[in-house]
């Protein structure tokens, strides 16, 4: 059965017609064509599909596209403004938290979750945070930086 | 006018070219490409372990609705594998499937659903034959043979024994001999394998993306494979999710998308899941090892005797480079006089083993850096003084013609002790905890390459152009470590100009120049003295072109990056006018730079397979480590790392710590938690909670000591970075954890049940011998 979704997607209002079945991971990747968001598992193992739904990170992969209806989605792509990179994305690309990349979009949507909710987080915070998504480059100890440099560019008035 | 002082970007943080694209989510990896009317493909994969093909009946397959192309073995008689030697693997199994998840048959159909379906429709006849998972089963007597060339299901065996051994032995003070076992571990990269393979049936062209660190080597397979001339064939590596060696070597997922986009005349996208990506594998063998040395009461390594078998898995792969670096890759760290090797490669029912991240030296650099602890303080010695004891001289070749030019593993020791308060600390910490020492190496680039052609090992272009842009066209593979980011502060470095003039494009057969690949630790030495070769080049047409212009010559031009001045007079041109003149008579200038190893470099010819092992320079690794260890649960915590890693000099010091950090910690994973295990050839983990890589909880600080020694051929002095810190990690765990207990683990993964065991029976033991001291 297919029916209509209403979401707000990165900031956009769209009506999208769906399989119920139909994963949020799908939605976003394949109707929605936002490929920043990742797949790197057979499901909920890695972390790499995280998103924000009304501002709390979720797996999209284990996420049915019909749940979230009337609610806000953001991905990658939906983080900084315009062009501008975000406290966090600057954080990754400038203190290398960020490698291969492919795990970045995923610790990007759970770090943003934490910051917005916990500006100044304690390094076991951070870990708390980001302990369900693996990164295979980087052995988590500049991504633990990006995210403590990315508090101090907010404190400083850089967006989270 | 204002006067631009030369820019310099070597050896400072450089954060990545590419980084602003990973960040953004506007990096396309193979898998994010989409296009209309594009199929799916899917592949069947054998549910035997070792089986003979009587026939696969695709006929209900090919029938289903939406199904445009089924292919099976019959479909293509090529052999491929990455060793010019060994080409015996099939893209799908012919005549026999030799492990479990051997690809069989594959679908092209128009979505997943179809895909799915049609695979459950193919029905494969075979006459099963046993089927061999350990070494030992597949060495035993009267073992079927898996392939037909190999009758003794060996691959092959490495021998050589140089200097006098027995006699080593004879002058040792201490001489012990210990089993050591390193299970089979698994890249476990984040981004599955993926490939879109573009037929055009008009101009009978092919174009495929792939998900590899070696898009030349997927280029000659697919010609071969698909027997179709390679100027017909355009190879694009999008953006990487990472490799660590499991796409070293062109794999059978690309080249089945490429057979079944032919036959469909049609694109197709093939995605592997997790699971199928740890069936393709190409991980680390299984290693069995059993280490005898002998140490003299003044430090020296007086002799070492190696037996090592690989469990290879089911096809040669990098198999026969695996298990000759493993025995001269002994050398080139210590100075040492006597030494045995016995190698044997084995085929056995398993997924086929690659050129894990530290190819062919972790696991043999874990049981020797073990077993010279274990004699150091057999003997009362400091873990660090037997090192230091045993050190080489650079420039120097070993006893098995390795070239050595530079050597800064004595400033890597002394670093890891100072930073990690080994002298006051070493011995006097409270029970259950521990520091642990050890030291590893490892290649920039082999020597010899896989596939001699008489080219240069690496080429760069670099292109100017009336914008004034320079344009760096270079084949290497960026796969995250960095590469793309060294090339850009070459040129810049030597053109003197802003990292931000300098544009590079890579990853695409018709644009750029053959690269061999991202392995082996090759790029920044060899291709990053391509690109500072091709930027001097560029460098000479400007400083004519400057010359010209103010009518003087070449000589008495200095670059000044954006500003061309005269040694003599009192003028100058700026980078702008300089381009200007320098494009009047030739148009868009396009130079090109090359790099080729020295013939002294190749190894040498004292046994077979001496070659390899031979490099321009290796890079050194010593490495701290602390741990607590909780004697009630067995749990282990790694408190901290010190690592000091000789890269040379540090092109760009934020990626090599990056790299130092992945390695080390790359390097914890399968000395605490990763293992593939297979129960009857069925993997046990192929997904990413039971191949337990470390999470963000279990991983500790880890202080990076960069080291220069300066290799003299290097580029500006670098050597490698990516994997030479990976294997001192495991050594220096186990060292940890006995200093700790006063238990030592030969056996790998150090996972809580088996350090219970080990303290179990060390309290037995105590209390037997409490029981005899009462008794007495």
């Amino acid at each position: 059965m297919a029916h209509l979704l209403t979401l707000t997607l990165n900031g956009r209002k769209r009506i999208e017609a769906i399989e119920d079945n139909l994963l949020l991971l799908d939605l976003v990747r394949e109707t929605s064509g936002l490929t920043g968001t990742k797949t790197g598992c057979d499901g909920g193992e890695c972390g790499a599909c995280t998103v924000l739904v009304d501002g709390t990170p979720v797996l999209s992969c284990l996420t049915l596209a019909a749940t979230v209806d009337g609610k806000t989605v953001e991905t990658v792509e939906g983080l900084g403004e315009g062009a501008a990179l975000s406290a966090l994305q600057r954080g990754f690309h400038e203190k290398l938290g960020s490698q291969c990349g492919y795990c970045t979009p995923g610790f990007l949507m759970a770090s943003t979750g934490l910051l917005r909710r916990n500006p100044r987080p304690s390094e076991a915070e951070i870990k708390e945070a980001l302990g369900s998504n693996i990164c295979r480059c980087t052995g988590y100890v500049k991504i633990i930086e990006a995210v403590k440099y990315a508090s101090d560019l907010i404190e400083g008035g850089v967006p989270a | 006018m204002t006067r631009n002082v030369p820019t310099h970007n070597i050896g400072d943080y450089v954060p990545m070219v590419d980084g602003p694209e990973k960040v953004s989510g506007q990096a396309r990896y193979t898998a994010d490409f989409h296009g209309p009317g594009w199929l799916v493909g899917g592949i069947y994969r054998s549910p035997f372990a070792h089986a003979e093909i009587v026939e696969i009946d695709v006929s209900e397959a090919l029938a289903l609705p939406g199904v445009k192309a089924v292919v099976t073995g019959d479909d293509c008689d090529k052999g491929f594998g990455v060793l010019p030697i060994a080409r015996t693997e099939h893209p799908l199994a012919r005549g026999k499937v030799r492990y479990k998840g051997e690809p069989m048959a594959a679908v092209a159909a128009v979505d997943e659903a179809t895909v799915q379906e049609a695979l459950r429709l193919i029905k494969p006849k075979v006459r099963e034959l046993p089927a061999y998972f350990k070494a030992r089963d597949a060495l035993a007597e009267g073992a079927v043979a898996l392939h037909e060339h190999r009758p003794d299901n060996i691959e092959r065996d490495a021998f050589f024994e140089l200097g006098d051994v027995a006699a080593g032995f004879a002058e040792a003070d201490l001489v012990l001999e210990r089993d050591y076992n390193c299970p089979e571990v698994c890249q476990a990269q984040m981004e599955t394998h993926a490939a879109v393979a573009e037929y055009d049936a008009v101009r009978d062209r092919m174009t495929v993306h792939a998900s590899t660190q070696v898009p030349y080597y997927v280029h000659l397979m697919l010609a071969q494979i698909l027997d179709m001339d390679m100027a017909r064939i355009r190879v694009v590596k999008p953006f990487v999710g990472g490799g660590f060696g499991c796409r070293t070597e062109a794999l059978n997922v690309e080249l089945i998308s490429a057979l079944l986009a032919r036959k469909a005349k049609a694109t197709v996208k093939t995605v592997t899941t997790r699971e199928e990506t740890f069936i393709t594998h190409r991980g680390r063998p299984e290693h069995d090892i059993r280490m005898k040395m002998g140490l003299s009461r003044d430090g020296r390594i007086t002799a070492v005797e190696c037996h090592c078998d690989q469990r290879g898995g089911a096809h040669g792969g990098y198999g026969i480079v695996t298990i000759l670096y493993a025995g001269s890759m002994l050398y080139a760290i210590y100075d040492l006089d006597n030494v045995k090797y016995v190698g044997r490669r084995v085929l056995t029912n398993t997924p086929p083993c690659g050129a894990f991240r530290g190819h062919g030296v972790v696991d043999i650099r874990f049981a020797f850096e073990s077993l010279l602890d274990e004699l150091a303080d057999g003997l009362g010695l400091d873990p660090l003084g037997v090192r230091r004891a045993n050190y080489l001289e650079a420039p120097t070749f070993t006893q098995n013609d390795l070239m050595v030019n530079s050597y800064g593993l004595p400033e890597c020791v002394d670093w890891v002790e100072r930073e990690s308060g080994w002298r006051e600390r070493h011995g006097v910490l409270p029970p259950g905890k521990g520091l642990g020492f050890a030291c590893s190496h490892y290649i920039s680039g082999a020597s010899k390459p896989v596939n001699w052609t008489g080219e240069p090992h690496a080429t760069v272009k670099v292109k100017l152009d009336f914008d004034g842009s320079i344009v760096v066209l270079s084949g290497a593979a960026e796969i995250g470590q960095g590469s793309s980011t060294i090339i850009v502060q070459s040129v810049a470095e030597v053109l003197g100009l802003d990292l931000g003039r300098i544009r590079v494009i890579t990853g695409d057969s018709d644009v750029v120049p053959k690269d061999n690949g991202s392995y082996s630790s090759r790029v920044t030495y060899m291709v990053g003295n391509a690109a500072i070769d091709a930027a001097n080049a560029m460098k000479r047409v400007l400083v004519a072109a400057a010359a010209r212009l103010l009518e003087t010559e070449p000589g008495d031009i200095d670059c000044l990056g954006e500003f061309y001045q005269s040694l003599t007079m009192d003028k100058g041109a700026t980078f702008e006018e300089v381009v200007t003149e320098a494009l009047k008579d030739t148009g868009t200038v396009t130079v090109t730079g090359n790099f080729s190893t020295i013939p002294e470099s190749h190894g040498g010819r004292k046994y077979r397979g001496a070659a390899i092992g031979g490099t321009m320079g290796y890079s050194y690794s010593a490495q701290v480590v602390e741990v607590s260890v909780d004697e009630d649960t067995g749990v282990v915590t790694v408190d901290k790392v010190w690592v000091a890693h000789d890269c040379g000099k540090a092109l760009n010091r934020l990626t090599v710590e990056g790299q130092v950090q992945g390695s080390v910690w790359m390097g914890m994973g399968q000395a605490m938690s990763e293992e593939t295990g297979y129960h009857d050839g069925l993997p046990l983990a192929a997904n990413m909670l039971d191949y337990r890589v470390p999470t963000i909880f279990d991983s500790p600080p880890i202080e990076v000591g960069i080291v220069e020694s300066d290799d003299p051929h290097g580029p500006f002095g670098a050597k490698e970075a990516g994997e030479g810190s990976l294997p001192a990690f495991l050594p220096a765990l186990t060292n940890a954890i006995e200093a700790a207990t006063g238990v030592r683990f030969n056996d790998l993964p150090v996972t809580p049940d088996r350090v219970l065991a080990g303290i179990e029976k060390r309290r037995k033991q105590e209390a037997r011998a409490a029981k005899r001291g009462e008794v007495a």
